[in-house]
């Protein structure tokens, strides 16, 4: 089976989100806990539709990855820009954005 | 401008104060995602790839200088720092967070903004011809009557759940800005042969998956009569429309499906039903809104084209931009002044806070305090002095804001894409700034004369491709990013929808392709044609020749 993780949305600022091995979410998708079957996978869904219940994220679903280079990568594009940001501002990239807090 | 009155301000306060619980009870846990997300969505708020994005109402494109700069300040504080405006003459924010929507709601609604209707199925934000007021080819500011459907439609009972979404588009002028037949209806404002004023009424154009021109289904409708007939255009909509299939449930399928003779009966027969009722506007109703539109003062300026001339003349770079950026103006001494947002290489349509800043410091100097923006997504100043473009021009220019490309091939639309949006299938934005950089040289662009490239990233066509001289259309194959070409559309008075050249090209390959299909252009162009006047001449034969190499 292709390896997967859990991606979803946090419920309060929609920031895209991995389920991690603690069960947090983490905003990184090198932080994620990776499925290699279908059971592992099919336990971290139900785990997921739980935390959608407890109002911590929304819409959560198993995207396929590959490790390359020892990093997480999602297979399809489109999760590798919600992965990454926008492929247009890397300014505003997961790894570069800093939020002003006005500090 | 219109300036709201009680029942319009409490109306939008009251949203706020119910969208501010509908937030609390969605975080308390008291509504789940599948009871919030309607209510969300009625009041602007998606959820796309990267966080929520919020959709902006600009009826009718047209801000004062006091709501763009609240626009920037909204985005320094509630998002990251910039916006996007759109081909619905919209703006969105990209990035706001959910807990504070209610916030920044409260926010737009002290300038008399807000967010409904802008998602649904409703009838959306109402748009118009930017020029309004101000274009010389005019008949009637379209504002009028853009702002009376905009206060009939709005929170309408009868027509909040629409078999699908519903999009107006109303122009005053000959000249055809606002794309009106490729809108569920568009209206264009003419005055018959007694001097009456009315609308030609268009019904059941579109873009998306099946793009279509509409046919007129009145050719004079007597203006005191709107929003009757356009009541029993909905009426008949709503009753007939496909809830069966979202695919075929927007008007244009109905009016298709239906023949445009039979629907036209269908809406007369039952317009007969509500002609005389209280649906229609009271004279002095409408009178009292026309009076938001008055024209301002303008100055009567001592050779202010004489000023003009001068600058012009001791400055080509500010010469190149008002030949290309500044349009004729109905008042004397003074111009249109169309600020692009397409730099190049840069993002159609975004806008930093900063040049938000700038140009509502502008407006307010330089331009009655209003501002327009334009489906195609750029901005305007609409009433500008000519012997004072100079100034505007120079500080344009320190906010990079100055780009003289209005109508050439680096000023295109492209949706937002796989950028951002959820229901892309390919990115249309980095597309977008390598086509810019190739044709970077504006010389060359000059030469290529109008050319008006539109990109979508998905089959629903929020970047207009259909109506592109050249379109093009982000497709998922196996994975990879492919983009269909099409050629000889317009979104203009000569509607048409573009033909699809051959098969697609991959994402590295398409800026060559637009290239080729440029110097496959100049090569068999005759004196004073476009490319769409070229392609309309010849066909697609050369094109397909210097693409594919065959015909």
């Amino acid at each position: 089976m292709t390896q997967q993780v859990i991606s979803a949305n946090r419920l309060g600022d929609g920031i895209v989100v991995y389920l991690a091995a603690d069960s947090s979410w983490s905003e990184s998708i090198s932080g994620s806990v990776i499925a290699l079957d279908e059971t592992a996978a099919d336990a971290m869904l139900a785990e997921a539709k739980q935390a959608e219940q407890d109002r911590v994220i929304i819409d959560p679903y198993l995207i396929d990855v590959a490790e390359v280079d020892g990093e997480v990568r999602p297979i399809k594009y489109r999760e590798f820009i919600r992965a990454t940001g926008p492929s247009v501002r890397p300014d505003l990239s997961k790894q570069n954005y800093v939020p002003d807090t006005g500090a | 401008m219109y300036i709201y009155d009680e029942i319009d301000q409490t109306m939008v306060d009251q949203r706020v104060s119910q969208f501010r619980d509908q937030v609390r009870r969605r975080v308390a846990g008291e509504l789940s995602e599948d009871e919030f997300k309607p209510l969300r969505l009625m009041n602007g708020v998606y959820l796309q790839l990267h966080a929520y994005m919020l959709r902006v109402a600009i009826p009718y494109g047209t801000l004062s200088a006091e709501q763009l700069r609240k626009l920037a300040w909204i985005a320094r504080k509630y998002d990251r720092g910039y916006g996007h405006f759109t081909t619905r003459q919209n703006l969105q924010y990209n990035w706001p967070k959910l807990e504070e929507l209610p916030d920044l709601l409260a926010e737009l609604a002290s300038v008399q903004m807000h967010a409904l209707q802008t998602s649904g199925n409703c009838i959306r934000n109402v748009t118009a011809d930017q020029y309004a007021g101000v274009a010389a080819d005019e008949v009637i500011d379209p504002r009028i009557h853009a702002e009376i459907i905009r206060q009939w439609s709005t929170l309408h009972p009868e027509f909040t759940f629409l078999p699908r979404k519903f999009k107006i588009a109303v122009t005053g002028a000959q000249t055809d800005r606002a794309a009106v037949k490729v809108h569920d209806i568009g209206l264009i404002a003419k005055r018959d042969a007694a001097g009456e004023l009315g609308f030609e009424v268009i019904v059941g154009g579109g873009l998306g998956r099946t793009p279509m021109i509409g046919p007129t289904i009145r050719d004079f409708l007597p203006e005191r009569h709107l929003l009757s007939y356009l009541e029993a255009i909905l009426r008949v909509y709503n009753q007939l429309g496909r809830r069966d299939n979202m695919y075929k449930a927007r008007v244009k399928i109905l009016v298709h499906e239906t023949g445009a003779e039979k629907f036209t009966e269908m809406v007369e027969r039952e317009w007969e039903q509500i002609r005389d009722t209280a649906v229609d506007l009271p004279a002095g109703e409408r009178e009292r809104i026309a009076a938001f539109f008055n024209s301002p003062l303008y100055d009567k300026v001592e050779d202010a084209a004489g000023t003009l001339v001068r600058h012009k003349a001791e400055d080509a770079n500010f010469a190149q931009w008002v030949d290309t950026n500044v349009a004729a103006h109905k008042a004397d001494g003074y111009a249109i002044a169309n600020i692009s947002l397409k730099p190049i290489g840069g993002v159609p349509g975004d806008a930093t806070a900063e040049q938000m800043d700038a140009v509502a410091a502008l407006a307010e100097r330089f331009s009655v305090s209003e501002i327009r923006v334009t489906h195609e997504q750029n901005l305007v100043l609409p009433h500008v002095r000519q012997d004072e473009l100079y100034a505007v021009w120079q500080t344009l220019k320190s906010y990079d804001l100055h780009t003289p490309n209005l109508g050439l091939l680096s000023d295109m639309i492209a949706c937002p894409g796989m950028d951002y949006c959820a229901l892309a299938n390919a990115r249309s934005i980095p597309l977008a700034q390598e086509i810019s950089e190739r044709f970077a040289d504006l010389d060359r662009q000059y030469d290529i004369g109008e050319l008006k490239l539109k990109i979508s990233g998905c089959i629903n066509a929020c970047g207009h491709h259909h109506v592109g001289h050249i379109g093009i259309l982000g497709v998922d194959r196996k994975g990879e990013e492919y983009y269909q070409i099409t050629l000889g559309g317009s979104g203009a008075e000569d509607a048409s929808v573009g033909d699809i050249v051959g098969p697609a090209f991959p994402y590295d390959k398409v800026v060559n392709a637009i290239e080729t299909l440029v110097d496959a252009y100049l090569d068999v162009r005759a004196d004073g044609e476009r490319f769409l006047d070229t392609y309309r001449r010849l066909g697609a034969d050369p094109f397909k020749e210097a693409l594919y190499g065959v015909n």
